[in-house]
C-alpha cells in the first residue's frame, strides 16, 4: 500500500506522489486560476459553465424560504389582498395621471434645451427578476437573480427596483446572475447631489441601509434630506436616476473631509423582484455601454469617469477626435450639445457623441 | 468499503457545501462556521487517502464559485490547510475532540489569513474585524460537528 514514502517520512499516498508534491501541485493550479481570473479574464467562460452548474444548488438552498413565501401568499387572507389590490390600483391611478403629464413635460423641456424634439424616454426595455439567493453581510452585499445570458442580461447591467438604483450585475451565468449592490464596499456609484448639482461618489458601507461619501470637503453644501441621483458618469448608470437620500452630515473643524452617510432609496433589504434595464445607446442620458469589458472589480482604466469616450472598440484612435471631447458631455449632464443630440429616428444606430 | 466511503465523503461535503450557502440572516451569517471546510478537515484527518488535497482544492473551487471574488482563492486557503492536516492526520487522531478543537480553530485562521490576503491582493479587501467570527464559532462547534461527521462516516465513536 504505502509505495511511496512523503516527505516527512510517513507512508501516506499510494499514488499521486507525496502529498508536499500533491499540495505544490495544486498550489500552483490554484494560482495560476487566480492569475487568469484576476487578470487576465480568461476565465469568463469557465466562470459562465461554473455559474451553471452552481445555479441548481442555489435554487435548491433558497427552495424552503421560497416554498414558504409562496405558502403564505397562497394562504392569504382574502382581506388582505383586496387591500393590496385596492392600493395598487390607486397607485397605478397615480402613476397614470403622473404620465399624462410627462409626455408634454418631456416636450417642454426639449424645446427648453433647444432640441428639435423632445428625446425618447433614456429606458428602451425592462426585465423583472426574482432574486434567488441573498448575500448581505458586512464582507459582501450580493444577490443572486433567476435572468442570465440566456435573457440578453450582460455585464455591468444597472438594476433598480421600483424606488431607485439596486447595483449592477457582475458575473453571469446562462440562466443566474450575479448583483452586487450599491451598499457592497467594493461598489461605488457616481451621484450627484439634486438640489445643488454637486457630484460625488457614494460607496457602499457594507450594511443594507447606507451609503457613505466620502470625498466631500468640509464646506460642501449638502445637508441631511438631500436626495443624490446617478450623474450618469462612469458609464453603467443613465443621468438622474434617485440613489439615496442623505441621512446624516458630520462636520468637523479639523477634518478636511465632511463625513456623510445616505440611506438608499430602493428596498436592498426586503425586495424579492428587482428590474434589469436596457437602454437606447443612441440616447444622450444614457450610459456608454461595455465599456468596462465586463468586470468591474479589477478597476481598469476604462471604469475611470475621465477615461469614458464613444464606444470601447474605437474611440482610442485619434481618429474620431473631433467629438472625441464632447461625447463625454451628453453622458455627463442633461445639457446635450445639440448637435450629438439626434430624435429618436437615428437614435439606435451609434452612441449620441459619434455622429 | 473504499468506494462506499468515498459515497459518503461526497454527499456529507455537498450538505455541508449547502450549509454554507444557505440564506442566513445577517447576524447569523457573521456567526455561521466554514462547515465545507471543517467538513474537508474531518475527512483529512480520519480519511486521508480518499479526501486528501484534491478534496481541498476542489471543495475550495466549489466555494470560489459560489462567494469568492477570484477563482482559486478559496481553493488555494483549502488545499494549504488541507495538506498541512494530511501531513499531520495521525498525530491530531489521537487527540481528544477539546485539543482537536484547537488545532481546527488554529487551521481555520490559517485559512482565514489566505482568504484575507488573497483579498488583500487582489483589491477586494474586507478589513472588518467580522470575518474572524467564524473561525471562533468553527472551532466551538468542532467536537459535536465532528462526531456527527463520524456518524455519517459510519464510524460510531
Amino acid at each position: 500500500m504505502a509505495a511511496f514514502g512523503t516527505a516527512a517520512g510517513r507512508p501516506l499516498q499510494a499514488r499521486g506522489g507525496s502529498a508536499g508534491f500533491r499540495f505544490t501541485l495544486y498550489a500552483a493550479l490554484a494560482v495560476v486560476v487566480m492569475y487568469l481570473d484576476q487578470r487576465a479574464h480568461y476565465l469568463e467562460h469557465v466562470r459562465y459553465v461554473l455559474e451553471a452548474a452552481a445555479y441548481p444548488i442555489q435554487l435548491a438552498v433558497n427552495s424552503p424560504p421560497a416554498a414558504w413565501a409562496w405558502l403564505k401568499e397562497t394562504f392569504q387572507a382574502r382581506g388582505v389582498l383586496q387591500a393590496e389590490n385596492a392600493r395598487l390600483r390607486a397607485r397605478q391611478r397615480d402613476l397614470e395621471l403622473l404620465a399624462m403629464r410627462y409626455d408634454a413635460l418631456a416636450r417642454d423641456n426639449g424645446e427648453l434645451r433647444g432640441l428639435r424634439a423632445a428625446l425618447p424616454p433614456v429606458v428602451d426595455h425592462w426585465l423583472a427578476a426574482e432574486i434567488v439567493n441573498i448575500q448581505l453581510n458586512s464582507l459582501r452585499q450580493k444577490l443572486l437573480i433567476n435572468r442570465g445570458a440566456s435573457n440578453g442580461v450582460f455585464a455591468a447591467q444597472a438594476v433598480l427596483d421600483d424606488k431607485g438604483l439596486i447595483g449592477q450585475t457582475t458575473h453571469i451565468g446562462p440562466w443566474s446572475a450575479e448583483v452586487i449592490l450599491i451598499t457592497d464596499p467594493e461598489h461605488a456609484v457616481p451621484v450627484r447631489v439634486e438640489r445643488t448639482g454637486l457630484r460625488t461618489i457614494a460607496v457602499g458601507a457594507g450594511d443594507a441601509t447606507s451609503l457613505a461619501l466620502p470625498y466631500l470637503p468640509g464646506n460642501a453644501d449638502i445637508k441631511t434630506g438631500d436626495l443624490l441621483v446617478t450623474s450618469g458618469l462612469g458609464g453603467v448608470f443613465p443621468e438622474g436616476y434617485p440613489v439615496a437620500r442623505v441621512t446624516e452630515v458630520h462636520r468637523d473643524a479639523v477634518q478636511p473631509l465632511a463625513q456623510v452617510r445616505a440611506a438608499p432609496l430602493a428596498h436592498i433589504d426586503t425586495d424579492s423582484e428587482v428590474m434589469l434595464v436596457w437602454f437606447r445607446p443612441g440616447h444622450p442620458a444614457a450610459p456608454v455601454p461595455n465599456t468596462l469589458g465586463g468586470d468591474l472589480k479589477s478597476g481598469n482604466r476604462d471604469m475611470q469617469p475621465q477615461a469614458l469616450s464613444g464606444k470601447p472598440a474605437e474611440p482610442r484612435s485619434p481618429g474620431a477626435t473631433p467629438q472625441a471631447s464632447t461625447p463625454a458631455q451628453p453622458v455627463t449632464a442633461a445639457p446635450a450639445p445639440p448637435a450629438s443630440a439626434p430624435p429618436a429616428a437615428t437614435a439606435p444606430g451609434k452612441p449620441g457623441g459619434e455622429q | 468499503m473504499i468506494a462506499q466511503g468515498r459515497g459518503r465523503l461526497f454527499v456529507s461535503v455537498f450538505v455541508a457545501l449547502v450549509l454554507t450557502v444557505l440564506p442566513l440572516p445577517p447576524w447569523l451569517d457573521v456567526l455561521r462556521p466554514a462547515f465545507l471546510v471543517l467538513a474537508v478537515l474531518y475527512w483529512s484527518v480520519n480519511a486521508p487517502r480518499t479526501g486528501g488535497i484534491a478534496l481541498g482544492f476542489f471543495a475550495g473551487l466549489a466555494l470560489d464559485v459560489f462567494q469568492g471574488p477570484v477563482l482559486g482563492e478559496h481553493a488555494l486557503a483549502l488545499s494549504l490547510v488541507t495538506y498541512i492536516v494530511v501531513r499531520e492526520h495521525q498525530r491530531i487522531r489521537s487527540k481528544s475532540a477539546i485539543q482537536q478543537a484547537l488545532i481546527v480553530f488554529a487551521a481555520l485562521i490559517i485559512y482565514e489569513i489566505v482568504l484575507f490576503m488573497i483579498d488583500g491582493w487582489t483589491g477586494h479587501a474586507v478589513t472588518t474585524a467580522l470575518r474572524w467570527v467564524h473561525t471562533l464559532t468553527g472551532a466551538l462547534i468542532w467536537p459535536p460537528a465532528a462526531a456527527i461527521f463520524a456518524y455519517a462516516a459510519g464510524r460510531r465513536s
